[in-house]
């Protein structure tokens, strides 16, 4: 694990601006929408507009990271976010330390123009303790407006439907092989602007056609 | 930050520090991830001893926020120490609203019950669990129960069930009864009497469980599958009882039983206070009723 190295002089303002006006309520009503988010696969939650992060790191990616982040987490972050505006400022809110290998990382942030790393090597967790598993956070264009994607698994009454624009090539597939670790897997959350839904390993995504595995939902 | 002015000690929201909840939320929500799995976490001493629900106020301390309204209930009464304490608790340290009706609450943290109303979508009911993992009185070792649940190997829990039935023509365990989540792990349900076991099937409330000593928390999500381990000629059954409620006539609900004297005089009684009132105040009168008497009771607070 390689931890954050920054030299004074990156050190501004600007790293201690623009995080949670008030951490401790922030942080749980962000944590509230995370909580059921993951209890509903699919449904949307809509966080408070608390955060004015450096670009290019986004509000919803910023608010995860502050939210369940800290010394405890390695991060990684995908090439866009890499720059010494966004490692201060998350040095300075969450103190988490940075990687560079993906696997190794408790939570893994992809900016919108990023291709994120494929989701088979990020860590998984073991089959004793699968909860050490990664969380990938993916911030979208948009979570409406794309292909039509169905939900079904624990969370979720009957199914639900979600349409995200800007899923990584092979996304579905990807999750119907992590779906096929369980209980080992990486759980993911999808972020837009300040929207967020949550896909934990147990939810089983599939194309509006039907077919969860083997099929491309770009 | 949140200080309370005028106290010799203050505390932050909620008593935990931010780094505690962050570990404990980020606990939550893998636990929601894999229903029924008992996630490790580093469990805080609590100002209050060990078996007096510290899993569950920890739960509870960690996901509670100011809009919040709690309900905490011990042996689904809203006026017993335990309860009372906790909810006394919550509101030195979080400010928050309490209440004692289920449906007003967003969250209620329970010792061994489910309430009798059915929970709804958004309510949050976080148990408070002695023991969480459910082979441990078959297997000690912490070692092997962490394989046989990598394993799904739960064949021991149907050889002790089955032995309820030699020995005694039934499955004999009346509460803390496994259930599998999920189609996937087998999970101790806390010492809740099997009569609440078909209420946490899709059940549309999200439902934490946190052992304090145990140091292990664990989940079920909203409208999953919870299935009451049994056998295909001994199904699994819940409680049923001879007689409604003696205050407030009702059926079909869990009942204590209270003796009254030394005479083999007894009476049974619901169980959720709150259910019991709301009924007595509707006009039901069970058979040892007072005129009114239960009617005018002020709620617990």
């Amino acid at each position: 694990m390689q931890t954050l190295q920054f030299d004074a002089g990156q050190f501004t303002a600007k790293a201690v601006d623009g995080g949670f006006a008030d951490p401790v309520y922030d942080a749980q009503a962000v944590f509230h929408a995370l909580m059921q988010a993951n209890a509903r696969p699919g449904v949307r939650e809509t966080l408070a507009d608390r955060l004015e992060p450096p670009a290019p790191l986004e509000a919803g990616l910023a608010a995860v990271a502050l939210t369940l982040c800290d010394p405890d987490t390695p991060v990684w972050l995908s090439p866009a976010l890499r720059t010494d505006a966004v490692r201060a400022w998350l040095a300075f809110h969450a103190g988490c330390p940075l990687t560079d290998d993906a696997g190794a990382a408790a939570f893994v942030l992809c900016a919108q123009d990023d291709t994120p790393p494929a989701q088979d090597t990020l860590h998984a967790g073991t089959q004793e303790y699968p909860d050490r598993a990664a969380t990938l956070v993916l911030a979208l264009p948009a979570l409406d407006g794309g292909a039509a994607l169905t939900l079904t698994g624990p969370g979720i009454e009957q199914s639900a439907a979600i349409s995200p624009v800007g899923l990584p090539d092979g996304f579905v597939a990807a999750r119907a092989d992590n779906r096929a670790l369980f209980p080992r897997g990486v759980d993911v959350v999808l972020v837009s602007g300040r929207d967020l839904v949550a896909l934990p390993r147990t939810t089983v995504v599939a194309t509006a056609d039907g077919s969860s595995s083997n099929a491309e939902a770009n | 930050m949140t200080v309370m002015t005028g106290d010799i000690a203050t505390y932050n929201f909620a008593y935990l520090d931010e780094q505690t909840k962050r570990m404990i939320r980020r606990a939550i929500l893998k636990a929601i991830a894999i229903p029924g799995y008992q996630v490790p976490f580093a469990s805080r001493e609590m100002p209050m001893p060990y078996g007096w629900g510290t899993g569950g106020v920890q739960v509870t301390a960690s996901i509670i926020g100011p809009d919040d309204t709690l309900k905490v209930i011990d042996q689904g009464a809203d006026d017993t120490t335990n309860a009372v304490s906790i909810r006394a608790f919550f509101q030195k340290v979080a400010n928050v609203a309490v209440t004692t009706h289920t449906r007003d609450a967003t969250i209620i943290q329970t010792r061994h019950r489910i309430p009798e109303e059915p929970l709804t979508e958004g309510q949050v009911l976080v148990y408070q669990v002695p023991i969480p993992e459910p082979l441990r009185f078959l297997e000690p070792r912490e070692t092997e129960t962490r394989k046989m649940h990598a394993l799904e190997e739960y064949g021991l829990m149907h050889v002790k069930l089955y032995e309820d039935i030699a020995r005694h023509g039934h499955i004999a365990t009346t509460y803390a009864y496994p259930v599998l989540v999920a189609d996937r792990y087998v999970m101790d349900p806390s010492p809740t009497p099997k009569f609440d076991n078909p209420k946490m099937d899709m059940s549309p409330a999200l439902q934490l469980f946190g052992a304090g000593r145990e140091k292990r928390i664990y989940a079920i999500p909203p409208y999953t599958r919870v299935v009451s381990l049994d056998f295909e000629d001994h199904p699994f059954e819940i409680q049923s009882f001879e007689e409604p409620c003696a205050l407030c006539a009702a059926e079909g609900v869990y009942l204590d039983e209270v003796i009254l004297d030394d005479h083999g005089g007894r009476m049974f009684v619901c169980s959720d206070t709150d259910h019991c009132e709301e009924r007595l105040a509707q006009g039901h009168k069970g058979r040892l009723a007072a005129e009114d008497a239960y009617a005018a009771k002020e709620p617990a607070q």
